[in-house]
């Protein structure tokens, strides 16, 4: 099948990285398709957490939000927040932590507080939620956000959550639980980052995509490992489960 | 005991003064949309408005000029965007500007676990590398003093008053709630005074017939209001589904001021009561949200 969105890809290279048994901190919008299609497909049981409390949860539609009552219907245990962020989250009982933002830079530092100067917005963002404290504590993290030079700028306007922090990995001196950002999945590729300098490295291309493309859509000049390889296209499989079964109204993936 | 049965007129108009710091929790699940309302139409002023996510309850607060400021961790529409009557007063200032002070979900639970235990902070492992600290200077560092490892801290938030929506409390106020919890019993435990707001008022036999499910004593609520669908567009569960269409509806509602005005003088000055709102929604409307029968096996407390 070739007719597939952008946004379809992201969720379906994003659900092939999660393996079976592992435990993943759910975030909304996109992660939340890609986890609920895992689970669907190589990792039936994948253990999903979601801030709001619902551990091992078996929604049964899309939550539209973190709280949504699918999430604790027939769950493994529902929780308080107190329980989740303290013996979850710093706990290090949490694999993989998934993380959004409206800007990320070179480092993995993520902004999803504000456009502009804090005390003068321009566009005010929700801000942390929970995503300061999984950036720390998850051993690994994955990040879901469309590319592009304004999502992507050389220097972000504030650092909600932590990835890297700079060249020299200053995130090694707060001793933080979790080892940081591990992969950064856009709507051209997928970036890793360098073992030396800690910045992204673009790993993986979209079929159809053009390594200029990529480049053209980043705020700065963007590594790319020497051969880039080529993402397999969503299978029919992967792209019926998203569309009849976890988004049928396309609420999340317009 | 005497009864604490009052309605959410009295309750509100009793217990939520001018410039109170206030806490109405719930996290998606029980947000007690009635009590906001109420709020409003009593048309309360400068109020400290706590939690972690305010959502279109705290919008329409602070569109109507209700909040002074806000104190929280995620300011957004769930799964929808952006919360745009709240960002016209951080933004513009419009109807007032509203001042904030931001933490983390993780910053804010243990403001209220700090709160409820009645120690001055709590200590956490969160916020280094973050420029939050930089912005909000409630947010400091300690070393351990047994460890000498670095962690953060933030204050205790002892709210003036906090208002919880539960599914069954009986005329003490010993309420009970199932399925998502959030911080209600922290923010209940940390508050001066507390209004439960209940799907259903019980006999106590109810209550103590199973007893683990009572997330708040009797002893330390002020006021119990029954009041059905008093959470909508949030949910009840057991009772009824959250209204998704609305949170989606609502983007387009606030978008711009006159939208938002529109719908508050419609579905909030313009009736008097939760009563009223849920005559307005009309019986198929509700029914489309009525809840599923899906009841848990017992236990046995026997001894």
């Amino acid at each position: 099948m070739e007719n597939y969105t952008p946004s379809e890809m992201m969720v379906v290279r994003a659900a092939r990285e999660l393996k079976n048994g592992e435990v993943v901190f759910v975030g909304i919008g996109l992660p939340n398709v890609a986890c609920n299609l895992a689970r669907r497909l190589q990792a039936p049981e994948l253990v999903l957490i979601y801030e709001s409390g619902a551990v091992g949860c078996v929604p049964d539609r899309l939550p539209l939000s973190i709280g949504d009552p699918c999430l604790a219907t027939d769950s493994i245990s529902v929780c308080s927040m107190v329980e989740v962020f303290n013996y979850y989250l710093q706990g290090g009982l949490i694999d993989v932590g998934f993380l959004g933002g409206a800007q990320v830079d070179r480092f993995g530092n993520i902004n999803s507080t504000v456009i502009g100067d804090y005390d003068r917005p321009k566009v005010r963002l929700p801000g942390s939620g929970g995503a300061c404290e999984i950036a720390i504590h998850a051993k690994k993290i994955i990040m879901v956000l469309k590319q592009s030079p304004k999502s992507f700028p050389e220097k972000i306007d504030f650092v909600t959550s932590p990835g890297f922090i700079d060249e020299a990995n200053s995130r090694s001196r707060f001793e933080f639980p979790g080892k940081g950002p591990s992969l950064i999945i856009t709507d051209f590729g997928v970036y890793g980052f360098t073992k030396n300098t800690h910045e992204m490295i673009l790993q993986e291309v979209y079929p159809g995509v053009a390594v200029r493309d990529v480049k053209a859509n980043i705020g700065w000049d963007v590594k790319v490992s020497r051969r880039p390889k080529t993402t397999v296209p969503p299978t029919d499989e992967e792209l019926r489960i998203i569309r009849q079964d976890l988004d049928p109204a396309r609420i999340h993936l317009r | 005991m005497s009864s604490k049965v009052m309605t959410l007129t009295q309750a509100v108009g009793e217990f939520v003064r001018d410039g109170d710091t206030v806490v109405i929790e719930g996290f998606t699940h029980l947000i007690c949309f009635a009590a906001g309302h109420e709020i409003i139409r009593q048309k309360k002023r400068d109020l400290v408005a706590c939690r972690l996510t305010p959502d279109l309850i705290y919008d329409q607060m602070v569109a109507a000029g209700c909040v002074r400021k806000l104190v929280f961790s995620w300011a957004g529409n769930p799964g929808v965007g952006s919360l745009f009557g709240l960002r016209r007063a951080v933004e513009e200032s419009i109807p007032r500007k509203v001042e904030i002070e931001e933490y983390s979900h993780f910053g804010m639970v243990a403001r209220f676990m700090a709160g409820a235990s009645h120690l001055p902070f709590m200590h956490l492992k969160t916020f280094e590398g973050s420029d939050l600290p930089r912005k909000n200077k409630n947010i400091k560092f300690i070393r351990c003093p047994y460890t000498g490892k670095r962690y953060a801290t933030v204050p205790a938030l002892n709210p003036d008053v906090a208002i919880i929506h539960v599914q069954r409390a009986d005329e003490e106020g010993n309420a009970q709630i199932w399925g998502l919890m959030g911080v209600q019993r922290e923010a209940a435990f940390a508050s001066k005074k507390v209004v439960i707001v209940a799907e259903e008022l019980v006999p106590g036999e109810v209550v103590r017939a199973d007893p683990n499910r009572t997330l708040i004593p009797g002893l330390i609520v002020d006021a119990v209001v029954i009041e059905p669908f008093a959470a909508h567009p949030s949910y009840a569960l057991g009772y009824y589904d959250r209204d998704n269409d609305f949170y989606v509806e609502w983007a387009k509602i606030s978008k711009d001021k006159a939208g938002l005005d529109r719908y508050l003088a419609e579905w909030v000055y313009g009736v008097p009561g939760r009563r009223e709102y849920r005559e307005k929604l009309g019986t198929e409307y509700l029914k489309k949200l009525e809840a599923d029968n899906r009841p848990s096996g017992s236990v046995n407390y026997g001894f």
